[in-house]
């Protein structure tokens, strides 16, 4: 007789059968119909409308029949909330139970019924059992509070739930503690902001007593909750660092994984000349070893861990390469996690191991862990200069195999080498151009071709190769047509007499006969490139490239510190914070490492993003200046140069048009060209330049539009609009381009962005998230992205935003720390806006106001600079556009001086005194501010 | 914390849902059979899938996928902890962990779910406390119920639950009171085609079984304590005086409990106790291959190697075999391309080999794969680490117990990569 028999049904109809047995008289028939019943209900059965019946059963002194009602009221009280009521009763009185079981099951089964009219009934039942006697039924009831308050949190904050469940903390059972820890958790997740857990040192002291003496579970809940507080100096965090080290000798490695998450944040303050600091290093290797002999599960999200780990401090696993070895039965997604991870740990002491082994998984069946073992070999050549050779010899070992995606991957590895190590392995080539034709993936043409043309010097028949893929020109992917495109211009400029007739059939080809508008516009630069000036065109095309760097991958520091924080968590499996991606974490705060204290070798490290102060000392490099960008680099430089004239609109349209050209994709090589022509860096020059309102029109990116901008736009009144920058280039952020500007419009600020997709993939659930900063600027609505961004498509949006944000001072002060978010990632960059951006319409200040404030503000405030080369003409109307209002105007000794007023969205004012001596270009600012502000970039 | 718990058979049926906050629809688990289906392995469905709304976190044991669904930022080890002590549980209550067994216990394995989770939160995980809570079918049981009418559900509270020794019961007692403990070690290996090892280590685990009156407090202390430098303890055991003087001191949990688990992968401390020597080699051209394959023991202690099983995965190009073997038997499988070769005792007298040709599939090319070979054995009566305990003493109570240890080693992934292909061709030209 088993429970199988539950299942079977007859004829009559099964509900109807249900029914009439659990109404039947004898105990004995009523609990197997109830039996039956929770069988139907595992399967996924609706057995909703014998709801009646069944809570008939409820008053019962046989327990395994009330926990089975329970369980079926559990399920589908939801369904019937009016009849739920009628179980209230019961669990109230079961609530006064003597035996504690009975209490802690009616406490424990009402919160689990999800009816919004029996929860005011819980309460009284509810606070009575969160002081029981029994700790049983006091941690029962802690959890309990973590349900009621799902339903209702109002509620549970009106009944004071909260603050008995901060009183549990103290409680003397551990296991209430680690209950209440628990609960608190989950209630302080969905409010970020309050301060439910609050932690100090006497409740820490709490908490690390309960730990050595609760259950696995709870001793998780008590790391995790350890892990968000922050010791106030390094003899504290060390203390705690002391009493958690012994978690990581836990048969249970989410128990492990917990502690040294707690370790790996406290260890960041201790001073590293501590002799404990070595220790506490040393003790971390071996639990993480242990945890890739578990199941494969775990040790899956082990090795997402471990990653995390060894890219914080890649000294804790130097020496257990081994470990991370391959074995012929894991599962494939722990294969591909170990590949990560031996590349990271590789090097120079033990990169012949590696590369022997990465060769053997080179050879296996898998194709896709086949594919990224050859890429590790490349990462390797990259990575450790010293076996850079060994790795290119075993490369084209491989690709003798005839392995055709084990080819193609070769290829495009080693066009990654020839970018690191010029000129030093180039005799591959023959062997490479070989496998021509078995390349059927685009990127392995690309990178084919991208070989050809760059040393189309050297090999002979470089035409005809690039001329034989030229056949088909319209049926290759954008990136191949747009690297055939630029190899052959290579070519041409590199053996000009014999290719002159390829390079014009391909400019046509790319010009003409095609409708993909970046690839029509780098066939329209280059024609004119060519056709003007030869030699400038040699200069950008085959400028010399900037090196690639040694480790890729990397995951952004400060995304790192954050992500160290949140170890052992979904966020440290997918390598993304947690805001990004969990629904329910409402607005999370962002955690952040501690800083370190003590002496120690604390160099003060500038704020590199969020890493506030306590950035890794090993100082990795950063990723994140954006705007250091080499595009910005370039345009930047030109801004030096004295220009006499005025912007014209024609310039800045072009400008525009560049601008946006370069944000279509054209890297680094039209970098060059825009930064060398003079005329276009002229717009920079000037202060307060004028920036045609026609922004506005979809600057599409065809050369034609381009034009046509530069026709016909006037003076019109508008604030500065500064040109668009790249903020965040493709390259890191796997694919996704984004360049933009902030401009203020109808006393409104948006922020324009252009979104370029280089990626292979569609990009799609486009989001934006600002971090705090000084001006308090948010997103006013949600990134207006509606439809699907293809490859190599671009879009602009703007995005209106408000001041209202929370506010944090940013260094520089009009810093700006943005996430975008798409299908694939996350992505961070920072950018700087113009704070002319933030000067409000109604800052036109009433003269004797403005007379008497200018004297009332004290010296201190002032600051002075000189502007040069700026025209005077209509200043003030240019001025005004901008939101900056003439006040007065007076004639001194020659000199022209205007007073202006300014009011920033924050309420701050700021007025200024401009002098201008007639004849001299040089104008003198004086300003006084109520409240100083350090830069003012827009005056520069 | 846990949402939802779904159980998915091997032909992708989902055969029982529990749920432990509000009904999670079951379509959530079209993400999974997305996933499994493009998985080549069973095995190879990754255990984190997400989903729009939902996590789901799989674990796949005895051919069971347990899928666990969750919704906020919860440590997936947490929740991967808490499937593989669930499929214990079953294990532990009904024998074996098969879709058969829960469905004929379905009452009871909705009543254990519900026992050990609370809103996502683990209850009660533990083997003893739940015995308590609810008895485990036994056939007698289940005649006695269905005569008396009296229920497996324990009515009281359980008296570990809450106690600084949650682990153990109280009022334990036995007739006969005896201790044993096993020590068995794993040897994981990769060895070269040179027959150098490549990586190597341990996973040894001490097992126990305890049935002693009372509460025993047990210590356990080593010759070799020193061994043991990456170990994980049952909770019971006392971390502190472990610590310091090296001893393991312990109140026992009743019954079978696995003690520590321990790991050792300092290379000169790992002995390979076999060695295998083999020529796989194909001609270019030829629809034969040659194969060859002799074993023998190493460094055993002295100790013979027992029930050895080789293992090989061939090349697909490979039709069929027709080898000798000296002892035992073997048998390879033209369909999965697998081989296999039973091999039993090695006497180190007369070393066993397995000798002969393949037939390869006409007109394909060489074999491109290189066969990696498994091996297990076992090897009664030592632990290759070398660990061995000292004493045993029990303080407490006043009766004398009987006391066992036993040692084995066994294979855990042992492997010896084979040649490189093309190697072997190159040095006979």
């Amino acid at each position: 007789m088993t429970d199988s028999k539950y299942f079977t049904t007859t004829k009559k109809g099964e509900i109807f059968e249900l029914k009439a047995e659990l109404n039947s008289d004898k105990k004995e028939k009523k609990k197997e119909a109830v039996k039956k019943v929770i069988a139907s209900m595992t399967v996924g059965k609706d057995v909703s409308a014998l709801f009646p019946d069944v809570v008939n059963c409820m008053q019962t002194d046989n327990l395994e029949l009330k926990k089975l009602v329970y369980l079926y009221l559990m399920n589908y009280a939801k369904s019937q909330p009016d009849m739920a009521i009628m179980a209230v009763n019961t669990f109230v009185k079961d609530c006064e139970d003597p035996n504690p079981l009975i209490r802690a099951l009616a406490v424990r089964t009402m919160g689990c019924i999800r009816v919004d009219k029996i929860t005011e009934y819980l309460c009284e039942p509810l606070r009575k059992c969160l002081k029981d006697e029994d700790p049983y039924v006091r941690k029962t009831a802690a959890v309990c509070v973590a349900k009621l308050h799902d339903i209702n949190a109002q509620l549970v904050e009106d009944q004071g739930f909260l603050d008995t469940l901060k009183d549990l903390i103290s409680d003397s059972n551990p296991m209430v503690v680690a209950n209440a820890v628990a609960a608190l958790s989950e209630i302080a997740e969905s409010h970020p902001n309050s301060n439910l857990l609050d932690l100090n040192p006497q409740s820490i002291n709490k908490l690390l007593t309960a730990l050595n003496e609760c259950t696995e579970w709870g001793q998780i809940f008590i790391l995790d909750c350890l892990a968000n507080y922050t010791p106030r100096d390094d003899r504290e965090s060390q203390s705690i660092c002391e009493r958690v080290t012994p978690r990581l000798s836990h048969a249970n490695s989410a128990v492990v994984l917990s502690a040294v998450k707690v370790l790996m944040k406290f260890m960041e303050m201790l001073p590293k000349d501590l002799d404990y600091y070595g220790t506490l290093l040393k003790k971390l290797a071996p639990p993480l070893v242990t945890l890739l002999s578990a199941e494969p599960e775990l040790q899956y999200v082990a090795l997402r861990n471990i990653n995390l780990i060894v890219q914080k401090r890649p000294e804790i696993l130097k020496h257990e390469m081994k470990v991370f070895f391959v074995k012929y039965n894991d599962p494939i997604y722990v294969k591909l996690e170990k590949l990560d991870i031996m590349i990271r740990l590789a090097s120079q002491a033990n990169i012949a191991q590696v590369l022997a082994e990465l060769k053997e998984y080179a050879t296996e069946v898998d194709v896709d862990f086949v594919r990224k073992a050859v890429r590790a070999i490349g990462r390797c050549a990259i990575k450790v200069e010293q076996s850079a050779e060994r790795c290119v010899s075993t490369l084209l070992d491989l690709i003798q195999t005839k392995v055709n995606y084990v080819v193609q991957e070769a290829i495009v590895v080693i066009k990654d080498i020839f970018r690191k190590y010029p000129n030093k392995y180039e005799s591959v080539i023959a062997t490479l151009c070989e496998n021509l034709d078995s390349l059927d993936e685009p990127e392995a043409r690309a990178a084919m071709i991208w070989i050809v043309g760059e040393y189309a010097e050297r090999i002979d028949n470089a035409d005809e190769l690039l001329e034989s893929f030229l056949e088909g020109f319209h049926d290759e992917s954008t990136q191949v047509q747009l690297q055939l495109l630029t190899a052959i211009v290579k070519l041409f400029l590199k053996k000009p007499t014999e290719t002159q007739e390829l390079v014009q059939q391909v400019l046509s080809l790319a010009t003409q006969d095609s409708d993909n508008p970046d690839l029509r516009d780098r066939g329209y630069i280059y024609w004119r490139l060519l056709s003007t000036d030869p030699v400038a065109a040699k200069e950008v095309v085959l400028a010399e490239k900037p090196l690639i760097s040694e480790e890729t991958d990397l995951i952004e520091p400060t995304l790192l510190e954050e992500l160290i924080c949140h170890i052992g968590t979904l966020a440290s499996v997918y390598h993304k914070p947690p805001s990004a991606f969990v629904e329910g974490s409402r607005g999370v705060m962002h955690k952040r490492l501690p800083a370190r204290t003590g002496s120690g070798e604390g160099t003060e490290c500038p704020d590199v993003g969020n890493a506030a102060g306590g950035s890794a000392p090993e100082a990795a490099p950063s990723i994140i200046p954006s705007q250091g960008d080499l595009l910005g680099d370039l345009l930047n430089l030109d801004l030096a140069p004295p220009t006499t004239t005025g912007p014209t609109p024609s310039t800045s349209g072009m400008q525009m048009g560049g601008m946006d050209l370069l944000g279509g994709g054209l890297e680094s090589l039209l970098g060059g060209d825009i930064g060398g022509s003079p005329a276009m860096g002229a717009g920079f020059g000037a202060a307060p330049a004028v920036m045609p309102a026609s922004l506005n029109a979809p600057v599409g990116g065809g050369l034609g539009d381009l034009f046509d901008l530069g026709g016909g736009v006037g003076m019109p009144m508008g604030a500065y609009i500064p040109p668009k920058t790249v903020w965040l280039p493709a390259m890191k952020a796997k694919g996704l381009e984004i360049s933009g500007t902030f401009a203020r419009r109808a006393g409104v600020i948006q922020m324009e962005l252009v979104l370029t997709n280089k990626a292979m993939s569609v990009m799609t659930d486009f989001a934006i998230q600002f971090n705090r900063n000084s001006f308090g600027l948010a997103p006013a609505g949600p990134l207006q992205v509606l439809t699907p961004l293809g490859p190599n498509q671009t879009i602009e949006v703007s995005l209106p935003l408000s001041t209202v944000g929370p506010v944090m001072k940013m260094d520089p002060l009009n810093n700006l720390q943005v996430a975008v978010k798409n299908n694939i990632d996350v992505f961070y960059f920072s950018c700087q806006y113009p704070i002319s951006m933030l000067f409000v319409e109604d800052g036109k200040m009433e003269r004797q106001v403005f007379l008497a404030t200018w004297k009332d503000i004290p010296n201190d405030n002032e600051s002075q600079f000189q502007i040069q080369d700026c025209h005077l003409n209509s200043a003030s109307n240019k001025l005004q556009g901008s939101n900056i209002f003439t006040i007065a105007k007076r004639t001194v000794e020659g000199q022209d001086m205007l007073y202006m007023s300014i009011k920033l969205s924050n309420g701050i004012w700021v007025l200024a005194e401009l002098k201008v001596q007639a004849g001299n270009p040089n104008y003198t600012v004086i300003l006084n501010e109520s409240k100083y502000i350090s830069s003012l970039r827009f005056f520069q | 914390m846990i949402h939802s718990l779904f159980l998915v058979n091997s032909s992708g049926d989902i055969f029982l849902e529990k749920h432990w906050k509000s009904v999670v629809s079951r379509s959530v688990c079209d993400y999974f059979f997305e996933a499994q289906e493009r998985a080549s392995e069973p095995e190879n469905v990754p255990p984190v899938i997400p989903t729009p709304h939902h996590y789901l976190i799989s674990v796949l044991r005895h051919r069971i996928y347990f899928v666990a669904v969750i919704q906020s930022e919860v440590p997936p080890l947490f929740v991967i902890e808490f499937l593989h002590r669930v499929v214990d549980t079953f294990q532990d209550y009904f024998g074996v962990c098969t879709e058969a067994a829960i469905k004929d216990n379905v009452v009871v394995v909705y009543e254990l779910l519900e026992e050990m989770l609370d809103n996502g939160f683990p209850l009660a995980t533990e083997s003893n406390i739940l015995k308590e809570l609810i008895k485990p079918p036994t056939i007698l049981r289940t005649v006695v119920n269905t005569i008396t009418g009296s229920t497996n559900v324990g009515e009281q509270l359980p008296t570990g639950q809450l106690s600084v020794v949650p682990w153990r019961r109280t009022g334990v007692k036995y007739t006969n009171n005896e201790a044993y403990f096993d020590v068995v070690e794993e040897i994981d290996a990769i060895i070269d085609k040179s027959g150098s090892t490549i990586t190597a280590e341990i996973q040894g685990v001490i097992d126990a079984c305890v049935k002693l009156t009372g509460m025993p407090d047990l210590t356990l202390s080593f010759m070799n304590p020193r061994l043991l430098d990456d170990v994980s303890f049952h909770p019971c055991v006392r971390f502190k005086r472990w610590e310091a003087e090296r001893i393991l001191s312990f109140i026992p949990p009743d019954g079978n409990f696995r003690l520590l688990s321990y790991h050792v992968s300092c290379q000169n401390l790992v002995a390979i106790p076999v060695y295998v020597k083999h020529n796989i080699t194909f001609r270019e051209g030829s629809s034969q291959g040659r194969f060859e394959l002799t074993l023998g023991p190493k460094q055993t202690m002295g100790k013979g190697l027992e029930a050895v099983l080789i293992s090989s995965q061939l090349p697909r190009g490979v039709l069929n075999t027709n080898l000798n073997p000296s002892q035992g038997t073997y048998n390879f499988d033209p369909v999965t391309k697998l081989l296999s070769w039973d091999v039993g005792k090695i006497n180190p007298q007369k070393l066993p080999s397995l000798k002969g040709s393949m037939s390869l599939q006409a007109g394909a090319s060489k074999p491109d794969e290189n066969p990696t070979i498994n091996i297990q054995f076992k090897i009664q009566q030592s632990a290759l680490s070398g660990l061995k305990v000292n004493r045993l003493d029990m303080y407490g109570e006043k009766y004398k117990p009987f006391k066992g240890i036993k040692y084995m080693t066994k294979a855990g992934k042992f492997q010896t990569k084979g040649l490189l292909r093309g190697r072997a061709w190159d040095l006979k030209n």
